[in-house]
Order: structure tokens, then sequence, then C-alpha cells
């Protein structure tokens, strides 16, 4: 289940940088782990995150399996207008996740 | 007879505030990941509970607020915890998200509220010795190193009272979220000890101690822990 908690000022100013913070819901198996068994745990990490502001891209991510389970990020981007914040990933089993959210810029 | 009983409830007092959340042997930056709802992992489960709670549970139940303050019980003789009242209608196996998910929801509905488990002295018998019984190759008991020797250092880790107020809890050595039970049999595993199964009758009583003996503490869950 692709799950994630996007969060948000609940309102910024136009021209303001806002901070933008998402936890998502992943494994991020090494591929190095075994299980109780002794079998391998196959490797399967999140490796590309993409978010878009009004559908332009405005940050993107490699990320690989040295970032621990259900990874945080963070950063800023400079509000201009309510509009959609999408975000849209993928790991190594080819699963994508997406979350959205809506930032409200206020003039 | 005023006078002792304001004694009593001295003493009362005194016990209660040497009662200390696990938090409080955290590192700051532990402690910063709890404290902020939109970087604590485990509130990833909490979410995953509130759609899972709306679409099995809200039919029958409304608000949970305070209920997990009251668990593990005892009823009708036997113990109930928190996950054996959610695995009532559908038995969602233990550790799985699923229970995890429900069972955060709830605690996380009681957060900040003191635990306040009314348990009799006889039921609370068998855990209380499990608590003190010595085990495994390291031939330790929980008392050990949880009542003895809170505070002081078990090679890089500072030891805790275990005091179990903030479980289910997000664990960083699990990379994800994990019940009470299996932090017990985690502490089990490292004394070399034989490993109580999930629900079953050494697990409760020891967990009914436990819980207890936590009385007052207020809940955290979700709690992140090393």
């Amino acid at each position: 289940m692709a799950l994630a908690r996007i969060d948000l000022p609940p309102e910024a100013r136009r021209g303001e940088l806002v901070e933008v913070r998402i936890v998502i819901q992943h494994p991020m198996e090494t591929g190095f782990r075994r299980a109780p068994q002794g079998e391998r745990v196959p490797r399967n990490a999140i490796h590309s995150l993409v978010c878009r502001y009004s559908g332009i891209e405005v940050f993107r991510a490699t990320l690989s399996t040295g970032i621990a389970a259900n990874p945080f990020l963070r950063f800023f981007l400079r509000a201009t207008e309510s509009a959609e914040l999408d975000f849209w990933w993928l790991d190594d089993d080819e699963v994508q996740g997406t979350a959205k959210t809506h930032l409200v810029v206020s003039s | 007879m005023r006078k002792y009983l304001i004694l009593a409830a001295l003493i009362t007092c005194a016990a209660e505030a040497q009662n200390r959340s696990g938090l409080e042997f955290a590192s700051e930056e532990i402690r910063r990941l709890q404290a902020s709802d939109a970087e604590n992992p485990g509130m990833l489960w909490v979410d995953q509970g509130a759609k899972l709670f709306a679409q099995k549970c809200a039919s029958c139940h409304a608000s949970m607020k305070g209920v997990a303050t009251r668990y593990p019980a005892v009823e009708d003789g036997r113990i109930v915890t928190l996950e054996a009242k959610v695995r009532h209608k559908e038995a969602f196996a233990y550790e799985s998200d699923e229970l995890l998910a429900l069972t955060a929801f709830i605690g996380n509905q009681s957060r900040g509220m003191p635990i306040q488990t009314k348990i009799s002295e006889r039921d609370l018998e068998k855990g209380r010795a499990a608590y003190y019984q010595r085990r495994g190759q390291m031939n330790l008991a929980c008392a050990h190193c949880h009542e003895q020797n809170w505070g002081k250092h078990l090679g890089a880790e500072t030891l805790s009272q275990g005091q179990p107020n903030g479980y289910p809890a997000y664990r960083l050595e699990w990379q994800k979220m994990g019940s009470l039970e299996r932090r017990i049999r985690a502490c089990m595993f490292g004394l070399h000890a034989e490993l109580p199964a999930y629900g079953s009758d050494a697990m409760l009583e020891l967990e009914l101690f436990l819980v207890w003996r936590a009385n007052g503490l207020p809940i955290e869950t979700p709690a992140v822990r090393r």
C-alpha cells in the first residue's frame, strides 16, 4: 500500500519560501538482509522521486539503499500560486506511488 | 488518621514520580523525531489505522479516546490486551501492518492521557513472578536491568525502566512499527532465553504486570525508540 504523509504550512504568502516535508511508507530493502530461514530478501528501494507544483517539476531526488526505511525528505519551494503539489515515486519492483496535496497561497 | 493518609499519599507520589518514560532515556534526535507528527514515521501507521477503523470498526465504535489507558485488562478471568480486543472480529496476524495500524490509531487517540489500569493483586501475581524470574543463558531477570540499574549504561545504550507507555512504537532497529510483545521478545532474545509466543499466557501475564507498573505515565503512541 502506497502511503505517505505530506506536511505543508496551512497557508503561504505569494513569494514566500515554503517548507515541504514528506514521509513515505516503504521498507527500502537493501538486498543484503536475510529472512529467518536464510533466504535472501531481494533489494527493493525507492530509486526516483519527483515533485510537481501545478504540473511543473520543482524537485527530484535519486534515492538508494543507503537510506533508512520510511524515507523522510524535506525541501523548500517558492510559493507562486494556489495549486496542487504532486509527488510520484518508483521503486525497484517497478511499483509506483503517488501522493498529492494542495498548497494555498494568498496574495 | 489524617497524618497517615497524607503520608500514604506522599509515598504514592514518590513511587509514581520514579516512573520515567523511555523517552527520557532517548537521544535528542529521537525525541525530536517523536515530537513532530510530520516527521514521526509511526504516524504512517496511525493514518493507515484511521482508514481501517473507518472501514471496519466505525459502524459499531465511535471515539476510542481513553480506551488505550485501560488495557491490558482482566475480563472474565482472562487477560485481554488491546491487540486481542482488536482481533475479536477479524483475526489479523500478530505484527501485521493492519493490526499495528489499528492499535497505533487507538493508542494515539489517548496520547497524553495517563495509563490507568486497575488490576487486582491476585491477577498480577504471575506477571510479577515472571518479572523477577532469572532466565536465559544470561541468567538475568527483567528487574536486574529495568529496576535496579536503569539510567546506567549497557554498552552504548542507556538502560531505560522498560516502560510500555509508547507502544506500539516505531523502533529504529526494526525500521517499522512493532508491538510491546515484539519488544518483550527482543529483550528475551538478548538474554538468550526462550521467546514467549505472541498472545501466550506467559506473554500476557508479563505484559499485564508491565503496564500496571507504568500506571500514571502518559501514553505516547506512536513513540519512537532506538
